[in-house]
């Protein structure tokens, strides 16, 4: 006899947060949506480096709204990830303390503000590519704030494109800024999708359990095969020699990806890991009086409604 | 923005307890437009009902997504219990839904 989980599964049906499911099911999901929110979290640093130096106001409104945006983002996802049984509390040590990781792209630094358009174009559209197969994970209040984050998410693509298009129609220097960046992000953002199909352990679980519906491999390749036109229409070139139309596969083929660099920064290693995390815990330090006074007034309100009472 | 994760060799497994965390949970529900029903759209930590209202704002509506919000602490939220979801919600009644009946198409629209 199957399980009521199965069933459901089986009927292609979301598992809701007090049903029952495998412990292991539980455990993924946490680990999966966590990881989710603490990169959304620590997402908003190296985009948050260019608030005081965006070139116009109006660059400074629009980023400001998608920095706010990420941090939003990161409460729908911890909100979820709550309702299988873990605390706000435990997910912020098991962030601050390393135990659970965030996506390795915010490890590398934004150096110029062309990385701000570069963030938004490939990383925001690297999210997308994965996030929209996500609308549709098996998990209810996941796939609930998933709906929720590709209708902000799409902002956030077209105002990076915006930026290097901007770029690419000023001077030459300002291209070469917007080529650069291009330069620098190509490989980490083709890099989110994960390890290759053969080398990823967990995919072929979580495909049985509706958690992912296509692998990191196919992700990756729509990703590839959107981003290529977007970027012969700037007139910049994607920094890969190997990369060309296969007309058999249907597909563009690329070159080899080096996920010696992957793991480095995957274990902590890469260029802004220390500096990510000490920033993110000395926030959370500095603001503990803030939580603290907040908790005191609330207790203080209650008492004395109480006396009126 | 998301990405996969992969597991680290030897990466230690995250054991968790639940528990309450500092400041309590709040239920968020939002009314898109005058004349709809509040609908739940997540929940927020705050220390009290005034500051989770400013929390649900900024978390839920930041795109005119409602004209009005609710929060209550969701420890205050009863709920029927899956396992009792068949007494519950038990089969459907047929003669409750008007295509039950067979009207002859002279007698017109009913």
């Amino acid at each position: 006899m199957t399980s009521t989980f199965e069933q459901l599964i089986a009927a292609n049906e979301k598992i809701e947060p007090r049903d029952e499911m495998p412990d292991e099911y539980r455990k993924t999901m946490i680990r999966q949506i966590a990881q989710h929110a603490h990169s959304e979290v620590i997402g908003q640093q190296p985009e948050g480096n260019w608030i005081t130096r965006a070139p116009s106001l109006r660059r400074k409104a629009i980023l400001i709204a998608k920095v706010q945006d990420e941090a939003g983002h990161g409460l729908y996802l911890y909100s979820a990830a709550e309702t299988l049984g873990i605390s706000r509390d435990e997910l912020n040590e098991l962030l601050h303390s390393g135990k659970q990781k965030y996506s390795s792209i915010f490890n590398y630094p934004t150096l110029s503000w062309a990385d701000i358009g570069a963030i938004g174009w490939l990383v925001d559209g690297a999210a997308i590519t994965n996030q929209v197969m996500l609308t549709r994970t098996s998990y209810g209040p996941y796939s609930r704030a998933m709906i929720r984050i590709c209708k902000e998410e799409s902002f956030h693509q077209r105002q990076g494109y915006e930026i290097m298009m901007t770029l690419c129609d000023g001077t030459e220097e300002q291209k070469a800024m917007a080529q650069d960046a291009l330069d620098r992000w190509w490989w980490p953002s083709i890099m989110m999708f994960g390890p290759p199909d053969a080398d990823s352990t967990h995919t072929e679980q979580s495909m049985a359990w509706g958690i992912k519906l296509e692998t990191n491999d196919q992700l990756r390749q729509k990703f590839i095969d959107m981003t290529v036109p977007q970027t012969e229409f700037l007139g910049l070139e994607i920094p890969d020699p190997d990369l060309k139309w296969n007309d058999e596969r249907g597909h563009y083929d690329f070159g080899d990806i080096d996920w010696d660099e992957f793991w480095t920064v995957v274990k902590g290693n890469g260029p802004c890991n220390r500096e990510r995390i000490a920033h993110k815990r000395k926030a959370w330090d500095d603001g503990a009086w803030v939580r603290e006074a907040a908790l005191a007034h609330a207790a203080k309100q209650h008492a004395r409604q109480k006396e009126v009472a | 923005m998301s990405y996969d994760v992969p597991i680290i060799e030897g990466e230690a497994e995250v054991t968790f307890g639940g528990g309450a965390g500092a400041f309590p949970l709040w239920e968020v529900f939002v009314r898109a437009s005058r004349g709809l029903n509040h609908v739940h759209v997540g929940s927020v930590h705050a220390a009290d009902a005034d500051a989770a209202m400013q929390s649900a704002r900024d978390v839920y509506t930041r795109r005119n997504e409602g004209v009005s919000v609710w929060v209550v602490p969701s420890s205050q939220i009863h709920a029927s219990d899956p396992h009792q979801k068949d007494a519950w919600f038990d089969g459907d009644h047929p003669y409750r839904h008007p295509t039950f009946y067979d009207i002859p198409d002279e007698v017109g629209h009913m």
